[in-house]
């Protein structure tokens, strides 16, 4: 079973294999290291960068105007706030352009809390991608989902983020991916470099198959009749905790849906569990002002209003300038378990 | 006229024939540039930014580039100047007269984007952004493909004194010398002098902007912008310079802003700065390659083909509501909520 981050590296070597991608680029993405999160070890297209956030997604922006299909990283989602507006341009090429060119860029880069990464390793990112008009932005939080959202990332030919949350990097999955080996040690021994001189070291890649998670499906991974809980990325192994924490304790039980892709969104599984349930709430660690998590929110007050049988939340992050290295900080600032169970507990009993 | 052989400037020449051919496109883009001038006052149209003033050079460019679509041919990050290169290349005033009316037919933007932010993919012209920093951030990509690709097709990013004051120029720089990787870029300045109302003087201390390259290896010329001949032979040196030795080069070319700004400023014509067009048809007519009835006539010719453009554009259709969301999104076979295009939002 892999983790998440090797399963980010098995889609890529897919993706460079059968799929056209011609780049994998960014900071320390190529050898010797293969990402600092070990994403790229191994990949034949992956080289390294100037640390120069903007012209990595420029130059990304570049060869797929010339034919190419990259991937490309930012190292860590706090150092792309200074390409924003290169991600708003990319977003709209095809659109202000009256449809001239497509934009294939696929954009990855590790998200959110939970590595103790202190001010400038801890940012979330969904909230300002979600205003990115002409992206598809996803996000998994499991190895095999990693895998297909990749491979949907690749072969879809507008610009995809994929946001990876890093505390889950290092998390082995529960499902196969198609032909990984299911001994954790023999993908160890075929996939990852070793410490050390890596000079003549070339990975044994799986015989891997496609397998793609359509964007804009979400994935129902709890079933219940109190509670629809909408997450992703670090926090939605946090929910479903939290719900089975409840069904234990309080005999209460959730719906709790893998969100997946942000952007589009699965409206239909969110909208058709609300309106079994009659009580929702979204839970995302991004900070709390004009949160993802809010259009969410609006959606449901606007289209289920009269459904509803309790207020609709968002538990979310502080509006404080960074998440602070000590863990007190951290564990105050972005939602945990208790906050998550709590919160929960008070939606599915509040009086209808 | 046809005696004539060619027109000297300093220790170069051009044959009588290009200057004829450059002397008509400059005529044709400035006529065409003081027209869509109008429209935006009169209401034909809601905004103006071009070139006049720099359509010597813009000419010689669009003359001399490879044309076509795929990294076999030249790729163009043009800015929001160039309509002389483009109508150099061939574009009919039409396409340009189009976007000045936002007409849905406009062929670079569907009415959506302000004139001169042009994209014509069969010409690699890359989308114009109002961003004008940013070229220079894409321009080292397509350049990337077109080393790996092989052939002789060059990038050329073209923008003005005060967008290279963004980072994204030293991004260029440093993207197109990685050692071992250099790319065949060739990095155009057109140096007016001004950054909207702030004077390069008061901003810039480099002597001249190609100065920059100095450090990266990066080899540059400053050019007279007002010149033609000394414009054709800098061009063509420099994109030889690309096209064979696969790295970059810089170019400056100093020319003149003959309408200001764009229309948020009036674009009245400024009286202070040399005419490109202007003094090159002193020269032509010096050198007798052209006489007052034949310039005449050109603008005659170019005036009445100017007003069939207008004309025509405003006689399309515009764009309707169901036209916003157009073109949002690619078609998709991995998209289960947009598998065509955006549709609004998830349902």
């Amino acid at each position: 079973m892999a983790t998440l981050v090797q399963a980010v590296r098995m889609a890529l070597h897919y993706g460079e294999t059968y799929l056209g991608v011609t780049d994998i680029l960014g900071e320390d993405v190529g050898p010797p290291l293969g990402g600092v999160f070990t994403a790229t070890q191994g990949l034949e297209t992956a080289w390294n960068t100037p640390l120069d956030e903007r012209g990595i997604v420029g130059a990304a922006m570049g060869i797929a105007y010339a034919g190419g299909r990259p991937v490309a990283e930012i190292q860590f989602c706090d150092y792309g706030f200074n390409t924003i507006d290169l991600l708003k341009v990319a977003g709209n090429q095809r659109w202000a352009g009256g449809g001239n060119y497509e934009m294939p860029i696929v954009l990855m880069t590790p998200s959110g809390s939970g590595i103790r990464g202190s001010l400038y390793h801890s940012h979330s990112f969904e909230s300002w991608a979600s205003r990115l008009a002409g992206w598809k932005v996803v996000m998994p939080s499991n190895a095999l989902d990693a895998y297909g959202l990749m491979l949907s990332a690749i072969v879809d030919p507008n610009p995809v983020l994929v946001l990876l949350p890093k505390a889950l990097l290092r998390v082995r999955g529960e499902k196969l991916i198609p032909g990984e080996p299911a001994d954790p040690e023999l993908l160890k021994q075929l996939i990852d470099a070793p410490l050390g001189d890596r000079t003549g070291w070339r990975p044994r890649w799986p015989d891997l198959d496609e397998y793609l998670v359509p964007i804009g499906t979400a994935d129902q991974v709890r079933e219940g009749t109190h509670a629809t809980l909408v997450s992703y990325g670090r926090t939605l192994p946090l929910c479903v905790k939290a719900a089975d924490l409840l069904r234990e304790s309080d005999g209460l039980t959730c719906d709790v849906i893998d969100l997946r892709s942000i952007f589009p969104y699965d409206w239909r599984m969110i909208s058709q569990s609300v309106l079994k349930t009659g009580r929702v709430l979204f839970v995302n660690e991004d900070s709390e002002v004009t949160n993802f998590g809010e259009h969410l929110l609006r959606r449901v007050v606007e289209e289920h209003f009269y459904d509803l049988l309790a207020r609709p939340r968002v538990l979310q992050g502080q509006h404080v300038p960074g998440i602070g290295l000590n863990q007190i900080y951290e564990q105050n600032t972005v939602p945990q378990l208790p906050h998550i169970l709590e919160t929960l507990r008070a939606v599915a009993t509040e009086e209808a | 006229m046809t005696t004539i052989a060619e027109v000297n400037s300093g220790n170069e020449a051009l044959c009588a024939d290009q200057c004829m051919r450059i002397h008509q496109l400059m005529v044709r883009a400035r006529v065409l540039d003081e027209r869509m001038i109008q429209m935006s006052k009169s209401g034909e149209g809601y905004f103006w930014i071009g070139g006049p003033g720099e359509e010597a050079f813009n000419v010689c460019l669009g003359l001399q580039l490879k044309k076509g679509c795929g990294p076999d041919y030249d790729f163009l990050h043009l800015h929001y100047r160039s309509l002389a290169t483009l109508l150099a290349m061939g574009m009919p005033m039409l396409d340009a007269t189009r976007q000045a009316a936002v007409r849905i037919t406009d062929p670079h933007s569907m009415g959506r984007n302000f004139l001169g932010h042009s994209a014509l993919r069969k010409w690699n012209v890359v989308p114009v952004s109002s961003v004008v920093g940013a070229k220079f951030a894409m321009a080292p990509g397509t350049a990337l493909v077109q080393k790996r690709h092989g052939g002789d097709g060059v990038t050329v990013v073209v923008g003005g004194d005060a967008g290279s004051s963004q980072g994204d120029f030293a991004t260029c720089m440093i993207w197109s010398t990685r050692p071992g990787q250099e790319l065949p870029v060739l990095m155009i300045v057109t140096n007016n002098q001004w950054g909207i109302s702030t004077p390069m003087r008061s901003q810039h201390s480099e002597q001249h902007i190609v100065d920059r390259g100095e450090p990266f290896g990066i080899p540059g010329e400053v050019v007279d912008g007002n010149d033609p001949i000394a414009s054709w032979h800098a061009l063509r040196r420099a994109l030889q310079w690309c096209r064979r030795k696969r790295r970059p080069f810089m170019l400056e070319s100093q020319v003149s802003r003959l309408h200001g700004h764009s229309s948020s400023s009036g674009a009245m014509r400024v009286e202070n700065e040399p005419d490109c067009l202007a003094l090159w048809e002193t020269k032509l007519l010096a050198a007798g390659v052209l006489t007052r009835a034949s310039i005449d006539e050109l603008w005659e010719a170019a005036r009445g083909e100017a007003a069939a453009a207008v004309q025509q554009a405003l006689q399309e259709p515009e764009p309707t509501p169901d036209d916003v969301r157009r073109h949002t999104y690619a078609p998709s076979p991995v998209d289960v909520v947009y598998p065509d295009d955006y549709t609004g939002l998830p349902h």
